[in-house]
């Protein structure tokens, strides 16, 4: 077991609790570094896309995890960033310029939903922000001047102060840095002020305000920081991604961002990188699998004689073939987590960290709830 | 040959009525979606997210009766009714239950899990194209000048019985008092020795029936399809917020209002309104009467 | 300087006159408490107070500022702490996370500094970290200070409302049934809490409060209400002798 001894207040405002938890994270920091080198391209891009949905994640995190306000169409300002700044690549405005423009066009938009949600509550808003984005998309196509409506718009690759970040391993580290500073931004937003203000807004609003917090302007806040992180992640998603159409910043997914939250742990930005590990690779995986598995069965059906075994495989095969499985397979994953594992992938991990730490004293019951009963949100 | 202004008028008058008619159909659908998220909502403070895809699975059982095992379309409807009401009842016995207690949002999701899972299921079970129920509702009235689609009718009509039915039942027998009961007070109930917990299921299961109701009368007029509840999902959820979110009647007149203006303006606005004017409707009814048509504010007391 | 005063203090709610009329006044350093009847209105009145509720008549004064119209996030910073009855912690916080939040009022941050967390940020949260860390050892809670609310036991979170109300740093102090709940030991504790914050901090208190053991042992002046009116202000003595609070309210 390993104590932690506090010597100063100063140590618990510290990123990392301590001298061990840092060093876990710098060989986190080198293995994520030389990934490049060590695998080919594609995997190299599989990876780009995690950095980019975890932006996205912590983006929903602070708005859904920290403050507690639903948003259900959150991939709009994904869009409304993507298609900024793609219009302002075409008319040659510089990257940096474009891309801040872009981010400070998203963060108003998210100032403008977030005003009016300030009167409405749970439900409410959730439909408000579903109303906003369906809104959005219909702009996208309708505005063709500036989005090529639904014959779509290239987006070129990036070229910041003349160098170019065409190769799937420059984007990659481009993505990265990226991603980081979104961490260590947010980061720094929570563990200050802002950060507890927002977990008391979504734990009690009336006991926030009579603790002298503003409800309107950190409520604001939330929705522009969130907004703006999905911009920035809109930036990117457009050159990943290379093609822009409105069609695929739908409902669904705005959905896969809420799935990426739950799934990944609400209440934590490790929770924002686990769900997005997951949202990012499952599709890939299924893929491979769709061919990989009738294959193996087929070579274990010949090896051991059992026919069966390739049917089995074969069916499997034809059932990940067809048309939305993805969805359902996403589907099944997030009921079963949120009826087994509530605290997500990241309290799963935590559990088994303690269980490694405190071992051979676990206790199962250190997790267990004796009764839960049902929070009226109703009145807040 | 000159039009006669009367005739233009006319002509307008049948476009308008023809357009009210559509509109009142399509809104009955939604209103009772939307009637089916207000009933979990008032019960168990949970919106289920899987209200559309109950309709569809609805839809595609009644289709199953019918075309593949060749049964009555009545006894056919009927049948849908009972088993998606029963497949209902055993969700919310064996999923639902299990997660009391975690946030409102967490359980959202869950039921947006389901609806993707029942997606997928049909896709597995009954195919992913689109099919068409025979109805015994084909052909048109005339009335005034006026043509009426049976289809239509016969949409409009099942509503109405069915709201019948559902405000006497929850009125007027003691089940439906009883579950008025425990939507107001759980613990209330519990006191009064009413079986919340079956309550609960019977609430999903009556959610769901509706469903089915509505998915089997849509049916003809949108055939079947893996998505259909989707897209009908999505309206009645803002019919349900438009009218309180509390309240049945509410949900039922937010469902009309919801329809008639995706007809209306589909009619007169350019292109790409049909979809939007609804959600426009809304967002600005929120911002101006934050609580919907009917319903109330409550504030928290500390 | 009248430090905290109600003046024809009223609010009706449709048809139901929550509070009539209640005017009183609070001298600074004394521990003032509001006893009556469930439904009398005692705690329609820290509602006001914390301006959760807009009066329908009468004013409010405090420090000698009238605070009738003042928004609810602006009381704690004018130096009004409350505690609520049936406890509004923070409860997926820990508790140092609580009473950090309580000193939200004396923020000195901006945003953009926050971003980036500055020097100035952390030097700031090392100053209210100490100023809690004060009220932690006034009410002996530091086994915890990392514990979840909601893994907190009841006793301990009515103290734990109790010091996060203190954290905001308070000149005023409104107790909301600092006793309901509390074991006849704990309800002790806290007559001498109470007094302490009386005598070594310095800050007044006004109390709504049922057990009259406690009300007696810590209060300087009383205040019973009915029905949202006032029935009889003095020392704790002379209401409790009052013959008309003996019949709505203390029997026998």
């Amino acid at each position: 077991m390993r104590f932690l001894f506090k010597t100063s207040y100063e140590q618990d405002t510290r990123l990392f609790r301590d001298r061990i938890d840092a060093s876990w994270y710098v060989l986190l920091a080198v293995a994520v570094l030389i990934l490049p080198a060590v695998l080919p391209a594609y995997y190299v891009g599989e990876t780009t896309w995690v950095f980019i949905y975890a932006i996205g994640g912590v983006s929903l995190m602070v708005l859904v995890g920290y403050t507690g306000l639903v948003s259900l169409g959150h991939a709009a300002f994904l869009g409304i960033g993507a298609y900024a700044h793609a219009f302002f690549l075409e008319h040659d405005v510089p990257w940096v310029l474009s891309a801040a423009m872009a981010i400070l066009i998203t963060t108003a938009c998210g100032l403008v939903v977030g005003l009016p949600a300030l009167r409405m509550t749970g439900i409410y808003l959730a439909i408000a922000t579903l109303a906003f984005a369906v809104i959005v998309q219909e702009v996208f196509t309708r505005w063709e001047s500036v989005t090529h409506g639904l014959s779509g718009m290239a987006v070129p690759k990036a070229t910041i102060f003349g160098i170019s970040f065409e190769s799937e391993r420059a984007f990659y580290y481009l993505c990265l840095f990226l991603f980081v500073l979104t961490l260590w931004l947010t980061r720094n937003l929570l563990r200050a002020p802002t950060g507890r203000a927002w977990i008391a807004i979504r734990d009690s609003e009336i006991a926030a305000q009579s603790m002298g917090v503003n409800l309107a302007i950190y409520k604001s806040i939330a929705f522009a920081y969130s907004a703006g992180l999905m911009g920035l992640a809109g930036v990117l998603f457009a050159h990943k991604i290379a093609y822009l159409a409105p069609d695929i910043f739908t409902i669904l997914l705005s959905i896969q961002f809420l799935l990426l939250v739950i799934v990944g742990g609400l209440g934590s930005l490790h929770g924002a990188v686990f769900g997005a590990i997951f949202v990012a690779l499952l599709p890939p995986l299924i893929a491979i699998l769709r061919d990989s598995i009738p294959a193996s069965f087929a070579d274990l059906a010949a090896a051991s004689g059992v026919s069966l075994l390739g049917s089995i495989g074969e069916g499997i095969g034809n059932f990940l073939r067809k048309p939305g499985v993805e969805a359902g397979i996403f589907g099944l994953i997030l009921v079963l987590v949120i009826v087994l594992e509530p605290l997500g992938m990241y309290g799963r991990w935590v559990k088994l960290r303690i269980f490694f730490s405190t071992f051979p004293m676990y206790k199962r019951a250190t997790f267990k709830r004796q009764r839960s009963y049902m929070k009226s949100e109703r009145l807040r | 040959m000159a039009l006669d202004r009367r005739d233009l008028r006319g002509r307008k008058l049948d476009i308008f009525l023809q357009l009210t008619l559509n509109g009142l159909a399509v809104g009955c659908i939604y209103g009772l979606v939307a009637l089916g998220f207000v009933l979990i909502y008032k019960a168990t403070e949970l919106v289920n997210f899987a209200q559309g895809d109950l309709l569809m699975l609805g839809a595609f059982v009644a289709y199953m009766a019918v075309v593949w095992w060749g049964l009555d379309y009545w006894l056919s409807f009927l049948i849908a009714v009972l088993a998606v009401a029963a497949f209902g009842a055993l969700l919310d016995r064996f999923l639902l239950r299990r997660v009391i207690g975690q946030p409102q949002f967490a359980v959202v999701m869950l039921t947006i899990g389901l609806g993707a899972i029942f997606r997928t299921f049909a896709s597995v079970t009954w195919g992913s194209e689109i099919y068409t129920l025979p109805t015994p509702f084909g052909g048109v009235t005339q009335i005034a000048g006026v043509t009426l689609s049976h289809q239509y009718l016969s949409i409009i009509v099942g509503t109405l019985i069915l709201c019948g039915a559902l405000y006497g039942f929850f009125n007027h027998t003691r089940l439906g008092v009883a579950m008025q009961a425990t939507s107001q007070n759980q613990l209330a109930a519990y006191y009064m020795g009413i079986p919340v917990k079956l309550i609960f299921s019977l609430i999903w299961a009556i959610s769901a029936g509706v469903a089915t109701v509505a998915g089997v009368l849509l049916a003809p007029v949108t055939l079947i399809d893996i998505n259909m509840g989707l897209a009908v999902a999505l309206k009645a959820f803002a019919a349900a917020v438009l009218g309180g979110f509390g309240s049945i009647p509410g949900a039922l007149a937010g469902g009309i209002v919801i329809g008639l203006i995706e007809l209306y303006a589909g009619a007169t606005l350019p292109n790409g309104f049909k979809d939007t004017a609804p959600y426009i409707v809304l967002l600005i009814m929120l911002v101006v009467r934050p609580q919907g048509l009917f319903g109330t504010f409550s504030r928290k007391k500390v | 300087m009248t430090f905290f005063e109600a003046d024809n203090l009223s609010i009706h709610f449709g048809g139901i006159r929550a509070v009539d009329g209640v005017s009183f006044r609070i001298t600074q350093g004394e521990v003032f408490t509001i006893i009556g009847p469930n439904g009398a209105g005692k705690t329609t009145i820290f509602n006001l107070v914390s301006r959760f509720y807009d009066p329908t008549d009468g004013r409010l004064v405090f420090e000698d500022n009238d605070i009738t119209r003042v928004p609810a996030h602006r009381i704690a910073a004018l130096g009004i702490a409350r505690t609520f009855q049936n406890i509004e912690l923070f409860e997926h916080a820990t508790l140092l996370q609580n009473l950090l939040l309580a000193r939200h009022a004396h923020k000195k941050s901006g945003f953009f500094s926050e971003l980036l967390f500055l020097p100035a940020v952390r030097r700031f949260e090392v100053e209210h970290r100490e100023a809690v860390e004060k009220v932690i050892d006034f009410l002996d809670l530091q086994q915890y200070r990392d514990s979840l609310i909601v893994n907190l036991p009841y006793g301990v979170r009515k103290v734990a409302e109790l010091a996060r109300a203190l954290c905001t740093g308070p000149k005023l102090l409104l107790l909301d049934e600092p006793s309901s709940g509390l074991n006849v030991e704990e309800t002790e504790d806290m007559a001498f809490w109470i007094q302490d914050i009386k005598n070594l901090l310095g800050v007044t208190v006004l109390m709504v409060e049922h057990d009259m053991k406690l009300v007696s042992a810590v209060s300087d002046r009383v205040l019973a209400l009915n029905y949202g009116r006032p029935l009889a202000l003095g020392t704790p003595q002379e209401v409790q002798g009052h013959p008309e609070v003996i019949s709505a309210y203390l029997g026998g």
